[in-house]
């Protein structure tokens, strides 16, 4: 299948900048997945983000959203993409329902009408389902000053899926939002990804929010130091092992032979068993030990040690 | 038709958020109050009477025309930091294009500034500023080509500035020598040379002469106010405007995107 969003050795050096913000990266993202990138703040996330959403020309590489160039055809480009802004984009003096009316006629969907009653009759269906499907129904005609942050995440939602995007770009989208906001933006999320079948790209420094993506990456000074699935991100960064010594280091490795047991010895037996498994080694093990250690990082353990590494 | 419809929602938007917010048209309507009232009233009543000469009427239509001009360039040279603001950003990544989203700023400031110009229009009542309905209806339209010419020099002042905070600093440079330059509270028919030059330079100078050729046409004490005719004030605005809004748009086009 033809990869909806497909980044080719992407660079961008500001100008007044001695390094690069983003440094060679390279990824692509199927139709429909759920793609997230990850890494602390000033790892390259927004920039790349402002380069795939064509507001920022990179010095060198090539990028193609929905088959279309970004440099060369920045208006298709914009035209398959919606946007929500790490920092709010929306008119806090205007109603909710003038927010997404602007939108609309800036998208070319439909005519400029100065009045929410002025305007066709699909609009204003389009407007309340979209309201219905996230709970605002009573509040579109409200200026956006009085919502709460979270009401003001929904609402750029309605607002960015109103042109059906194919993708849907989200720079760290719960920077500001309370614990109960967030979840329920990420219910919202699913269920448009359910019903709608768009394409999901987001940055966040959350490690939480990339552990349901299709596929992460993990960006670091402009580097991606880890990309796959969660499970295999995981699993690359992560190792889970025992760690044991004994007085008698001869017996313990010649029981450990006996046993048939792969180790590593250093300052003390590195062997790879996780689970369960350790229990059913230690209880074979004869030989009086010093040492018993496991070592199993959580993913967050592993992201900053990677973070701290790179 | 879709970029016509941008233009008129980018305009309208400019508009409406300034109705919403008293706030900000009561302050934006405090210095036009405090140059017409008080200071064309003090300067009549220390110098009007002797010389016969009206201050109050000098002052109200320089004053008109330098808000004007003041409103609408500030109104654009706003987008510099619009990238990270509001319904701003949104804007910006809309599939319009970059010359629409100026078209649009330039008309919605023009609105924006044309609000004021009825607050102004109502404390040069008040002032005791008599006007014909003729008068009014050349303040009306004076009034529209100071805004798209203060807008225009307002692109070409964007295209030359990074960021808010040069923008901050270099303004009001730019802006106050010409309120004295443009000779919108003292008269400047006769300068020594060098100040006439930059007179002549000054972009304000003929919006501000323009408006005084409409108001004055016909009154007795207009050689006092007058520099230039209608002729020559709008041929040069009308050369100026399509320099700045070309050249200007180009270059805030060229370096929004490779910064």
């Amino acid at each position: 299948m033809q990869p909806i969003i497909e980044v080719e050795n992407l660079t961008k050096r500001y100008r007044s900048a001695k390094q690069n913000a983003v440094d060679g990266i390279s990824f692509s993202v199927s139709a429909g997945e759920f793609f997230t990138l990850l890494g602390p703040n000033g790892a390259g996330k927004t920039t790349t983000i402002s380069i795939l959403t064509t507001t920022l020309n990179p010095t060198s590489g090539a990028a193609h959203i929905a088959g279309y160039d970004i440099r060369g055809e920045a208006s298709q480009v914009r035209q398959n993409i919606g946007i929500i802004f790490q920092q709010p984009s929306l008119d806090f003096n205007l109603t909710a329902e003038e927010n997404v009316r602007f939108h609309a006629v800036l998208y070319g969907l439909y005519p400029f009408r100065p009045t929410f009653s002025s305007m066709p009759i699909t609009y204003k269906n389009q407007v309340s389902e979209l309201a219905a499907l996230l709970g605002l129904e009573q509040e579109m005609g409200k200026a956006v000053k009085k919502f709460s942050g979270g009401m003001r995440r929904k609402l750029e939602i309605i607002r960015s899926l109103l042109h059906e995007p194919s993708v849907l770009f989200l720079d760290e989208p719960t920077s500001g939002l309370d614990p109960v906001s967030r979840r329920t933006l990420w219910e919202y999320l699913r269920q448009v990804r359910r019903e709608r079948g768009t394409t999901i790209f987001l940055t966040t420094h959350y490690l939480d929010e990339a552990e349901e993506a299709d596929q992460t990456c993990i960006i670091n000074h402009g580097h991606i130091v880890a990309r796959g699935s969660p499970e295999q991100v995981k699993a690359q960064l992560t190792e889970t092992y025992l760690l044991i010594d004994a007085a008698d280091r001869n017996q313990l490795r010649g029981e450990l032979h006996r046993l048939k047991v792969k180790f590593t010895e250093t300052t003390s037996f590195k062997i790879n068993v996780k689970g369960g498994e350790i229990q059913n080694l230690l209880k074979t093990i004869e030989t009086p030990l010093t040492l018993v250690k496991t070592h199993d990082p959580s993913l967050e353990d592993a992201y900053l040690e990677i973070i701290k590494e790179s | 038709m879709k970029e016509i419809y941008a233009v008129l929602t980018l305009a309208y938007r400019d508009l409406l958020k300034l109705l919403r917010d008293p706030t900000r048209l009561i302050s934006e309507l405090m210095f036009p109050l405090l140059f017409i009232v008080i200071l064309g009233g003090s300067l009549q009543s220390s110098f009007g009477t002797g010389t016969n000469f009206d201050y109050v009427a000098f002052i109200f239509t320089g004053v008109f025309a330098q808000t004007l001009f003041q409103s609408a360039s500030m109104g654009v040279i706003s987008l510099i930091d619009d990238r990270e603001n509001d319904f701003s950003q949104e804007v910006f990544v809309s599939p319009i294009s970059r010359y629409t989203i100026i078209l649009g700023k330039i008309f919605g400031e023009t609105l924006v500034a044309m609000t004021q110009a009825l607050g102004i229009l109502v404390f040069g009542f008040l002032a005791g500023v008599h006007f014909s309905f003729v008068q009014l209806i050349g303040l009306a339209w004076t009034g529209v080509v100071t805004c798209l010419f203060g807008a225009a020099f307002g692109v070409i002042i964007l295209s030359n500035l990074n960021n808010r905070r040069t923008a901050d600093q270099v303004f009001p440079y730019i802006m106050l020598p010409q309120f004295f330059l443009a000779g919108v509270f003292n008269p400047i028919q006769a300068l020594p040379w060098y100040l006439d030059f930059l007179s002549r330079i000054s972009p304000m100078r003929y919006a501000v002469d323009l408006t005084r050729d409409l108001f004055y046409a016909g009154r007795a004490d207009s050689v006092h106010a007058i520099l230039q005719s209608t002729t020559y004030n709008l041929t040069l605005m009308t050369i100026a405007f399509l320099v700045f809004l070309f050249i200007g748009t180009f270059l805030f086009v060229r370096k929004e995107q490779n910064r």
